[in-house]
This record gives C-alpha cells, sequence and structure tokens, in this order.
C-alpha cells in the first residue's frame, strides 16, 4: 500500500494522519514538499501522526529528519505521534529518540506546542 | 545425504518496485525458512536497503543493468546474495550514522539497518562483475529445538 497524507488543524498544530508505506519514490517527494508548503505558508508546528504507518525505510526516516530539519530552521517544530513499534524500534536503533519528541497521545503532543509557544 | 543449499535465484531489473518485489519473496523465503515473523521483517528490511543500495549507486538506476537475488537455505541459516553491475564501495568508509554529527543527515542509514537485522553482511566488489553483498541470517536454535520436541 503507497503513502497516503491527510492534513487536519488542532489549534494552531497542523496533525498529518500518514499511512502506508513511506519508501523512496514518488510519494517521498510528495511528503517532502507537503512539509515544505506547510512551513512556506507559515504553518510551523507539525504533528505527523505516524500511527497507521506499516514500514518506513531509511529513506522515509531520513525524510523524518529532513521536515525536522527545515521545521526547526525556519523556527518551528516537527513531532510525531503514534509511533508503531516497528517504527519506534527503528529510530531507537538509529538513536533518533534523542532527536524527536514522540507522543503517544494527541492531546498531550497539541499541548505540548502550545506550551513551548507560551514559554 | 547432499550437503548442497536449498538455492532460489531471481534476476531483477534496476527499479525501485524490484525493491517490493525482493522484499516480499525474501518474506515468503524466511517464512519456508522457519524464521518467526519479526525475523522475517528484519530480513525483508535488510533485503529492500540492499536492493535499494544496488540501483541507486551500484546500476544508478540504468535500467539496462540489472541485480540477481539468490536465497541459499541451509539446515543453520539462510543466506541472501545481492549482486549488481556497479563498481563497488568500501565498508569501512561507511560512516556511523548515530554519532552526532551525522545524526541529523538525511541519508546514510542503509548500510547499518542492514547490519542491525542480519548476523553477517559481507561485500565483495568483484573487479569487473559488479558487486555482491552477502546477508546471512542464522536460525533461532532454541525455537528450532522447541518445534522438534513439540512434534516428538
Amino acid at each position: 500500500m503507497s503513502m497516503k497524507a491527510k492534513t487536519r488543524h488542532v489549534d494552531s498544530v497542523t496533525v498529518v494522519d500518514l499511512s502506508g508505506r513511506i519508501t523512496l519514490g514518488e510519494d517521498l517527494s510528495e511528503l517532502r514538499e507537503m512539509i515544505r508548503n506547510l512551513l512556506g505558508q507559515g504553518q510551523k508546528q507539525i504533528l505527523l501522526n505516524l500511527g497507521d504507518v506499516t514500514y518506513i525505510d531509511s529513506s522515509g526516516i531520513g525524510e523524518l529528519v529532513s521536515g525536522f530539519t527545515a521545521a526547526s530552521n525556519q523556527g518551528g517544530q516537527l513531532k510525531l505521534l503514534n509511533l508503531t513499534k516497528r517504527v519506534h524500534d527503528l529510530l531507537q536503533i538509529t538513536k533518533l529518540l534523542t532527536v524527536f519528541e514522540v507522543y503517544d497521545d494527541e492531546s498531550t503532543a497539541i499541548a505540548s506546542f502550545q506550551k513551548a509557544a507560551r514559554a | 545425504m547432499s550437503c548442497e543449499p536449498e538455492s532460489i535465484e531471481v534476476t531483477l531489473e534496476s527499479t525501485l518496485k524490484s525493491a517490493e518485489t525482493a522484499e516480499e519473496l525474501t518474506t515468503k523465503v524466511c517464512s519456508q525458512a522457519g524464521l518467526d515473523e519479526e525475523a522475517q521483517h528484519q530480513v525483508g528490511m535488510a533485503v529492500h536497503e540492499s536492493l535499494m543500495n544496488a540501483v541507486r549507486h551500484g546500476n544508478k538506476h540504468d535500467t539496462s543493468k540489472h541485480v540477481w537475488l539468490r536465497f541459499q537455505l541451509y539446515p543453520d541459516r539462510l543466506e541472501i546474495h545481492i549482486r549488481d553491475q556497479g563498481s563497488g564501495f568500501d565498508l569501512r568508509r561507511v560512516p556511523d550514522p548515530r554519532e552526532a554529527e551525522n545524526l541529523l543527515k538525511v541519508s546514510g542509514r542503509g548500510i547499518f539497518l542492514i547490519r542491525s537485522f542480519v548476523d553477517e553482511f559481507r561485500v565483495y566488489n568483484r573487479q569487473g562483475q559488479g558487486t555482491e553483498v552477502i546477508l546471512v541470517k542464522r536460525k533461532n536454535l532454541r525455537n528450532k529445538l522447541e518445534k522438534r520436541g513439540k512434534a516428538s
């Protein structure tokens, strides 16, 4: 199953619900484009919901890092929500859990952006 | 008793789609080899990453070139050979993606994931004949003994 991405807004946060496989190819370019467009439109608080992601490869992981860096460079934040065990394990062995803020509850994740904005 | 391993070989096109095809085939072979679901996923991912490397870095997306994938089933292990038509690479020069200076790099995690998911990973640069990588996954002997115990 190829990757699908849907965006929705909760308070000031853009939640991107991703599903399917995040692997090298056209889908990955679309994800990159989507994140760049959101940042370009001033939507700088991005929460990627990976709950329905069935597979991610090294290129997919690289794209998450790319999105994180692009958001940070523009004064924004990109965080992750609902990691499956396999995605969690991949981020753990690659030490990327030390980079990303990861949540398993959407309201807590949304609140973390508000807290950061107030600070 | 023959010592020859059971062997399956396929020739794949140099396209990204081949990685998916190889991964599906790997899962089936791993299942046949008696590897559990997690091991099937891990070996499938190692093959996916190897194929991606062969297509992108080895054959450089040249669709006139091919990638050869061979599975060899031994009683104690599964060996997977993947050969491309590229000029090869030096494993010692592949940086560790977990180092602080590499952590935010977009690429460079493929080889690390392959090494994490198989028991042995070897690279042979064959002069004029491309590069061959060999992935070895050992069978979990404890599970095998448990299954044998249940069957008896």
